[in-house]
């Protein structure tokens, strides 16, 4: 015998491990044991199985890999004895689940069991395929759980009937076979056999429609006469949980019924009366009684409807709302949420108890709590009740404030009455928990600041306000950086002064002392700090007396070294500095952002024109140096007095590239050498600004305002650089500088056509084009056409890719080719390159047609797409 | 239905886990390390219902052992509460008072006994009663099979001699 496999009892190994101080010694222990172990599987040592299995279970449950002994598992069950089995089996059921293939090899061994002459053995076997069989094991072993659920002794019935909810359940065709004995075990007397029975029929009306129909013509009288006698039975000790019987069966039936009435006025009639003795007769003082009631009250909100019951139920839960118990008033909220949908006005009533819940000490009560006042709110209701929740935001824990700040910036933006009222919650909150407001949250303020155009001035002024005492709330900063930088001259000026507004003195160097501390303030972001920059360069504009001192603090940055701020210094301090006579026409206020398409956007539904069509070839009278410029007044986004300025590229400002890790360096590098070379380089200020109408002209799209707010609304993509070249101009020019500036096809929208096959009697050319935000996917346009003077029938096209790629095939135009090019099919395909930026686009093809009802066949790769698909 | 059954210590050790839905060995650490985190921190007067990835997780502690068990969204909370409680009266019943150390060293046993309980993470019995019988019964013939055993072995043994 091996002198490790007669080792250690179980106690004794449980108790070593027990007994090891570090991680270090207990993974020692378990080395020395697992290494018995697998000497004695080696060995095929039978005396020992039972004990090392049990062993192997408990170093399972602490985590360790136990793979070696899953076949020892195998062997165990198939030994004959009921200890080796009933060992067996725990173990399997423990090491294996259904993903692993050795299980399939266990079906024989439960097979046999569930035929054997022990009871006990055919409950195992039951007991391991309820917990852990596949579905092949499900469709095998089927029938045979089938006859057991009429077998003679209960406890195997029900177990059967648990086995049959996973067979159905992995296996959703078996349902029909099981109908009809489950009906059957509703007619039984044993506790166990109806629990599992009723539960098992649950189950099947889920699954399959025919099931809920038989078993609501069938058996929901049963039913209800089954939980009358339940709710009437005398006192029986084996059954009653503190004065009540049996509570499982209860909320079994209740369940049952909820799913036999719901959709069904006759079945919910008949179950109407049994429902109001069980709502009103049911003790409440134990969570026993509770738990029955919370499923009634589940089933009268779901069945047919009938007023009386729901108002019983709602008067429920209302109770249960003042329950003292954080159990009870959890299942109350969570039930009221489902309550709402079918009588608002009754939840309404509870509102100031559950906003009361909102501020529990319990999460978990917290989190029902604000989902339903969420559920709760309405245009008559959201002034009093986004003032509470914001009230309380002030006190809120930490953790907590994410969830409520989106709920509450939710909440305001869907049921805003007015956009005074708008802006003044979005301040309160940005200014309580402006750390936890997602970007396109503020984004979205920011547009709705700038369409209301009388409300710029009492807008910036109570930023104004607000940003002096609460400063270190990120977004509510970059909120007002932003809003200062714009109107700047309204806050200095009071223009525009409400009647609400309390009188306010700022002058200029005020204002831009707020946004020097701004950029100043140590754990000012990136983001921040740029947008601080943008709004010094606006207010040199609207306040020259302030312009150099707003250059002292621009050429701090001058030396950043991160590269956005560094080059954001360099090229403001030039503007500020050298470029007097064109900065105020360069930093003019930003035109109304469009709210429709910033709407669109965030709620996801983009209009497919935005690909197409962008920077048109740039036409200039001054040679190739003068190129460069161009794209750079458009790179730096300055307005010029334009019938429709360029705005967007404001954004673009702001957001593309303000990480540091937003554009690769190179062609970064290059653009910050240019632009020096164009700023300070001896390039008259008067031929510059008469050439930039010129140069932008063709530019004014309105399309590309779109594109811009595409960044605004998800920096993160723009982040990536996955965007196609053809909608992010930004990046686009940027790329045109790394290699070829004076090259302004590049910056052109499509990908050039190809003619991707051609023979002396078919041409095949490739339109391409792609969808915004989807860089990976390309949708190619195929048309044939015949060069030769017979035309083709049965004209057919198939194409092949590498795994990489996914394609796929629209229907072809037509399968008929006329001759001589009088005509020719098209085809769309898409496809999707998972490999996008790595790899490029490569295809085999097969044309396949009729000519002269001849077939002819050909064949070609096409591999000169064009680069970037 | 239940999705799998734990009893993690105070400590955070495992006691006991049961696993009715396919996780694998990754992900069943990952989900007890993440519960053990949110459910042993929660302070003693809070509801017994933790939400979790789209999940509740139902526990109740008894001495020094969380029992938690991890049902969907629109089960009922409570009666988990109170199978948590039948499972935790058989166990009493059964070993005697039942503490953390019987359930460290008969694990096997309290997983028979949660094995007569749940199915298919559905209760299958509601009678405590029913439950202690089939577990005797059980117990009875491992305990017959192993005398059987024994005098097999002595009387090889004494015809060795």
């Amino acid at each position: 015998m091996n002198p490790f496999s007669s080792g250690t009892r179980l106690r004794d190994m449980i108790r070593s491990i027990r007994a090891c101080k570090t991680a270090a010694e207990e993974r020692a222990v378990i080395r020395k044991e697992c290494a018995a172990i697998r000497a004695a599987i080696s060995e095929n040592d039978q005396d020992y199985r039972h004990r090392n299995l049990a062993k192997l279970m408990f170093i399972h449950m602490l985590g360790y890999p136990t793979h070696f002994g899953q076949m020892e598992c195998l062997k165990s069950i198939a030994s004959p004895g009921f200890p080796e089995k009933r060992i067996g089996y725990l173990a399997l059921m423990l090491l294996l689940d259904e993903r692993q293939e050795v299980l399939m090899l266990v079906t024989n061994s439960i097979k046999q069991d569930l035929n054997h002459t022990n009871q006990y053995i055919v409950g195992l076997a039951l007991c391991a395929l309820g917990n852990i069989c596949s579905a092949e094991m499900a469709r095998d072993l089927a029938p045979e759980v089938e006859r057991l659920l009429q077998f003679r002794d209960p406890n195997i019935r029900k177990k059967a009937a648990l086995c049959a909810i996973r067979i159905v359940k992995k296996v959703p065709d078996l349902a029909e076979n099981f109908i009809n004995p489950a009906a059957s075990l509703l007619k039984e007397k044993h506790h166990g056999v109806l629990l599992t029975g009723v539960q098992l029929c649950t189950d099947l009306c889920k699954i399959s429609d025919d099931a809920l129909e038989y078993f609501r013509k069938k058996c929901t009288d049963g039913s209800v006469k089954l939980l009358r006698d339940l709710a009437n039975s005398p006192y029986a000790p084996e059954y009653d949980i503190s004065g009540i019987a049996d509570p499982f069966l209860h909320i079994r039936l209740l369940k049952f019924l909820r799913v036999l009435g719901q959709g069904n006025v006759d079945a919910s009639d008949s179950m109407n009366d049994i429902l109001a003795q069980v709502a009103t007769k049911t003790e409440s003082n134990k969570n026993a009684g509770n738990a029955i009631l919370y499923e009634c009250v589940a089933t009268i909100m779901s069945i047919e409807d009938s007023s009386g019951l729901r108002v019983l139920a709602i008067n429920i839960l209302g109770r249960f709302l003042s329950n003292r118990d954080n159990n009870i008033r959890y299942v109350a909220l969570n039930m009221l949420m489902k309550a709402i949908t079918v009588d608002s006005q009754a939840v309404q009533r509870h509102r100031t108890t559950i906003l009361e819940c909102v501020k529990d000490s319990d999460a978990s009560i917290r989190k029902r709590a604000l989902e339903l006042v969420y559920l709760l709110i309405n245009e008559s209701n959201v002034k009093p009740l986004t003032k509470e929740l914001i009230d309380y935001l002030e006190v809120s824990e930490p953790e907590f404030r994410g969830d409520l700040t989106a709920k509450i910036c939710s909440i305001v933006e869907r049921f805003s009455p007015d956009k005074i009222w708008y802006i003044d919650q979005m301040l309160k909150v940005l200014s309580e928990a402006g750390n936890y407001v997602k970007d396109d949250v503020w984004h979205a303020l920011i547009v709705v600041i700038t369409n209301a155009s009388h409300l710029h001035g009492y807008t910036v002024r109570s930023l104004f306000r607000v940003v002096q005492t609460a400063g270190d709330q990120e977004t509510l900063v970059r909120v007002g950086v932003w809003c200062i930088g714009e109107y700047g001259d309204m806050l200095v000026n009071n223009t525009g002064v409400l009647h609400i507004e309390e009188p306010l003195t700022v002058t200029e160097s005020d204002a831009v002392d707020i946004v020097e501390t701004a950029i100043k303030r140590h754990s000012a972001d990136l983001t921040t700090r740029a947008m601080c920059l943008v709004a010094l360069l606006k207010l040199s504009g609207r306040f020259p007396a302030c312009s150099q001192r707003i250059n002292d603090i621009v050429n701090q940055y001058k030396g950043s070294l991160v590269l956005e701020l560094q080059q954001r210094a360099i090229e403001f301090s030039s503007v500020v500095d050298k470029h007097k006579n064109i900065r105020s026409t360069l930093v003019e206020r930003m035109p109304v952002l469009d709210e429709d398409t910033f709407s669109g956007r965030r709620a996801g539904s983009v209009p497919a024109a935005v690909s197409t069509s962008k920077v048109a070839p740039l036409d200039l009278p001054n040679g190739g140096g003068k190129v460069i410029d161009a794209p750079l007044i458009d790179l730096l986004g300055f307005d010029v007095p334009e019938p429709t300025p360029d705005h967007d590229n404001h954004h673009n400002l702001i957001n593309v590239n303000v990480s540091p890790t937003s554009s690769p360096p190179g062609p970064n590098h290059a653009h910050n050498d240019l632009l020096m070379d164009l700023l300070t380089i001896g390039t008259p200020p008067a031929q510059n600004s008469s050439s930039v109408p010129d140069i932008l002209s063709p530019n004014q799209d309105k399309l590309s305002s779109i594109n811009i707010l595409d960044q605004l609304s998800s920096p993160a993509a723009s982040v990536e650089g996955k965007i196609p070249p053809a909608s992010s101009p930004m990046l686009d020019l940027m790329d045109g500088f790394g290699d070829s500036p004076s090259n302004p096809q590049d910056n052109g929208s499509a990908y050039p056509s190809i003619t991707a096959f051609e023979s002396s009697s078919l041409r095949v050319t490739f339109n391409f084009s792609k969808q915004p935000g989807n860089p990976q996917t390309t949708i190619i346009e195929a048309n044939f056409e015949n060069k030769t003077s017979n035309s083709y029938t049965d004209f057919i096209f198939q194409a092949a890719v590498p795994k990489f790629l996914q394609l796929h095939l629209d229907p072809a135009s037509s399968n008929v080719l006329p001759s001589n090019g009088n005509g020719s099919i098209s085809q769309r395909l898409r496809i999707t390159n998972s490999q996008h930026g790595k790899k490029s686009l490569v295809m085999k093809m097969r044309i396949g047609y009729k000519m002269n009802n001849k077939e002819v066949l050909e064949e070609g790769q096409i591999s000169k797409f064009p680069p970037g698909l | 239905m239940i999705h799998f059954v734990l009893l993690i210590s105070r400590q955070g050790k495992v006691r006991l886990t049961k696993w009715y839905s396919p996780y694998s060995q990754k992900e069943r650490t990952k989900v007890i390390r993440e519960l053990s985190g949110s459910i042993l921190t929660r302070g003693p007067k809070l509801c017994n219902f933790v939400e979790w990835r789209g999940y509740k997780v139902v526990y109740k502690r008894y001495a020094s052992l969380y029992f938690c068990m991890c049902i969907d969204q629109d089960d009922n909370e409570l009666e988990i509460l109170e199978i948590i409680h039948h499972f935790v009266e058989i166990l009493d019943r059964y070993f005697g008072s039942v503490c953390e150390l019987d359930l460290i060293f008969n694990f096997h046993k309290a997983y028979y006994i949660l094995d007569e309980l749940l199915i298919a993470g559905e209760l299958q019995e509601s009678s405590k009663k029913t439950v202690a019988r089939l577990i005797a019964a059980q117990d009875s013939l491992v305990e017959a099979a192993k005398e059987q055993a024994s005098s097999i072995s002595n009387m090889i043994a004494q015809a060795t001699k």
